[in-house]
């Protein structure tokens, strides 16, 4: 994996909550086998009418939308299913960050292992960037920091290991399989 | 030590390593369920790396969300419809073979949901960590195993190592008392909690359900339960296991068995919380109180009482966050939040203020892994018996596994079913995800005992309402929403 130390672009926003998994990437497109292409599918029912066409009222199918990497969201982003296909599609739309005051289990543990950035802000700096898409954002890993064009700065938290990995380009199945010897011993306590 | 809660005793007795300030727990996985649709991708990743699956045994592997449910495809020449799904389907075959993972395939008599197959196995015991690429699989916490959905990658992670890297989540306990009335149901109790946490107020936390109304549930009570608990954000939900639990699983295929099985028990016992145990959130519930309950809007916390009204906005709404995040103060957040709101019940085709009672139904799905097992079906033929489904109604009849149709159709309730005019099929998701052929069509009302009423969940633009086998029964009977207790 490669090393993420930072995500700066301009924001696109949804500004809905409880965005579940099934919006971010339908059920019926989960017969793949493979975790590539499914960003054409990313919030495939919002952004294409039932003929196929673009639905120029979304705004992921707006000028203002296009090589944006942060998507700001509505509280509570990601709930539902544990489709990994939810952050595969994002990312290969070009999403590299989500902001969210609220973001669930299942959908945050899936982002983190792929290289998406969920990142968690308090009301008032939401409530901001809800209100002002396109900001241009700066997301520093390293420091937990993400500033805003205003110039105000916030701290999100992210947990340590997951970012320890991103930094540094850490796939997490090579630090488990450290630690086998380990595995090995529980192993032989229990009577496995 | 200090009195530990069901889930620190679960978790402590699993942890390889504990968890550190800058490293998470390693934590054992007892049972590693896997099914076709989010598994491909992780045995991609062993191939790559050329590693094997370390425990088979420890792995057990079934079909059933993208595969079809009408006989002819399953046990006929007629072929899957979508070629991706099959596809995915002989991918499953494929590397099950590869990896020496045992499968119960389309036409084993073992197969279904799996979270149904692994409950009626004995494979789900008290005491284990059971993980599965599959939100709902909170539902084996019924028998007070820790049991929690993941993505792919960790489904790579526990084939490679048969371990996860996770933080210990905060425990919450939802206390239940009082007797359910006639006509209301678990399905309909646990609709209730969600409302009253909010579909996020369990994110970070794993529920442990307690008190009287708990404890005199069955198994299959227990199983629809515990399997919403992501519903409300939770990844897991816990029940301590107790008499009922062990009558469930004697005898069961893979329970243990003569002397193993006295000295499992004796283990068993031991993990009920200590009474003095600390959790760090709670919630009442007094279920007496309850009526059916039944969802208005696109997340489960959009819920009422069978016989209320929707809500006029979302400061009404029956949670303080069901619709939206009115955890928020102000006007502009109060704003936005009926913004969401609205838009819900315009996706749903409701205004505020309306009843729900009486509106008229196009689609009835009874199944899924919440509500698809033999007491569910049961319940639906209490009041299907010598009844119709309505004209211009279709009701589709799912069972959870292929046990739980034989054992239906051993027991009349599949005759029953069909004299009332039900589409009856083999085991799987169905028309939970709409993602295997059994679909909502766009515009259509559907009264389901699923657990998801999203967007588009059972078919782009279908409009899904959550309820319990009863309530579906008693709408298909009459072709609108109907309170089941004017059947019973």
């Amino acid at each position: 994996m490669e090393p993420l130390k930072q995500v700066h672009s301009k924001t696109v926003v949804i500004d809905s909550s409880n965005i579940d998994t099934d919006q971010i990437i339908p059920a019926r497109f989960l017969t793949t086998t493979t975790k590539e292409g499914l960003g054409r599918q990313l919030f495939a029912d919002w952004r294409y009418r039932a003929d196929g066409a673009e639905n120029p009222e979304f705004v992921l199918n707006q000028a203002s939308a296009k090589g944006c990497q942060i998507l700001v969201a509505g509280r509570n982003f990601g709930c539902g299913s544990s489709r990994e296909h939810a952050p595969w599609a994002l990312l290969d739309y070009g999403i590299r960050a989500v902001i969210s005051t609220e973001i669930a289990d299942i959908f945050r543990s899936n982002s983190l292992k792929n290289g998406l950035l969920p990142i968690t802000v308090d009301e008032s700096t939401a409530e901001w960037l809800l209100h002002h898409p396109g900001a241009e954002v700066d997301i520093d890993l390293a420091n937990m920091r993400l500033t805003l064009p205003t110039g105000v700065s916030v701290t999100f938290p992210i947990e340590a290991f997951a970012r320890h990995c991103l930094l540094n380009g850490i796939d997490e199945l090579g630090y488990l399989r450290s630690k086998l010897s380990d595995i090995e011993r529980y192993e032989r306590a229990r009577e496995y | 030590m200090p009195p530990r809660t069901l889930f620190e005793k679960v978790w402590t007795a699993h942890e390889v390593l504990a968890e550190t300030a800058d490293t998470p727990a390693v934590l054992y996985i007892d049972l590693h369920l896997i099914h076709e649709v989010t598994s491909p991708q992780a045995f991609s990743v062993l191939r790559s790396m050329a590693l094997p699956v370390r425990r088979p045994a420890r792995t057990l592997a079934t079909m059933d969300h993208s595969t079809p449910t009408r006989t002819d495809q399953v046990f006929g020449n007629v072929p899957i419809k979508v070629d991706a799904a099959a596809k995915q389907v002989r991918q499953l075959e494929k590397n099950a073979a590869e990896f020496g993972i045992e499968l119960f395939d389309m036409r084993d008599a073992r197969r279904g949901i799996v979270h149904v197959i692994s409950p009626e196995l004995g494979a789900t015991q008290p005491g284990m960590t059971i993980v599965c690429g599959d939100s709902h699989t909170s539902t084996h916490g019924a028998f007070g195993a820790l049991a929690f959905g993941i993505g792919s990658t960790e489904v790579g992670h526990v084939f490679a190592t048969q371990c996860l890297l996770q933080r210990k989540p905060k425990t919450f306990a939802i206390n239940v008392e009082g007797r359910l009335s006639p006509g209301v149901t678990p399905k309909d109790l646990i609709l209730a909690i969600i409302g009253k946490v909010g579909v996020s107020g369990g994110t970070g936390y794993v529920f442990e359900y307690r008190g009287s109304t708990i404890r005199g549930l069955s198994m299959d009570e227990r199983m629809t339960i515990c399997n919403m608990s992501i519903e409300a954000g939770a990844r897991a939900g816990m029940i301590a296991p107790d008499q009922v639990t062990f009558d469930y699983l004697q005898d069961k295929p893979r329970a243990p068995r003569g002397k193993d099985w006295d000295a499992a028990v004796a283990r068993w016992r031991a993990l009920a919380g200590d009474p003095d145990a600390v959790f760090d959130a709670s919630i009442d519930i007094d279920a007496a109180s309850l009526e059916p309950m039944i969802t208005y809007g696109t997340n489960p916390g959009m819920v009422v009482g069978i016989t209320a009204r929707i809500p006029n906005d979302a400061a009404h709404a029956a949670s303080a966050d069901a619709a939206v995040g009115v955890a928020q103060t102000g006007a502009a957040a109060a704003a936005a939040a009926d913004v969401v709101f609205d838009k819900a019940l315009g996706y749903m085709g409701f205004h505020g203020g309306e009843a729900l009672l009486g509106k008229p139904i196009d689609v009835v799905f009874i199944g899924s892994c919440t509500n698809g097992r033999l007491e569910d079906l049961q319940a639906a033929a209490r009041i299907l018996k010598g009844r119709k489904v309505a004209p211009g109604v279709k009701l589709l009849i799912v069972p959870g596994s292929q046990k739980v149709k034989r054992e239906a159709e051993a027991a009349g309730l599949a005759q029953i079913f069909k004299d009332a005019g039900a589409d009856w099929r083999e085991s799987g998701c169905s028309m939970c995800l709409g993602m295997n052929g059994d679909t909502v069509a766009a515009g259509q009302y559907s009264i389901s005992t699923s657990n998801r009423n999203f967007e588009g969940r059972q078919g782009v633009g279908a409009r899904t309402l959550l309820v319990s086998p009863l309530t579906a029964a008693a709408s298909a009977v009459q072709g609108k929403i109907t309170d089941p207790r004017s059947l019973l």
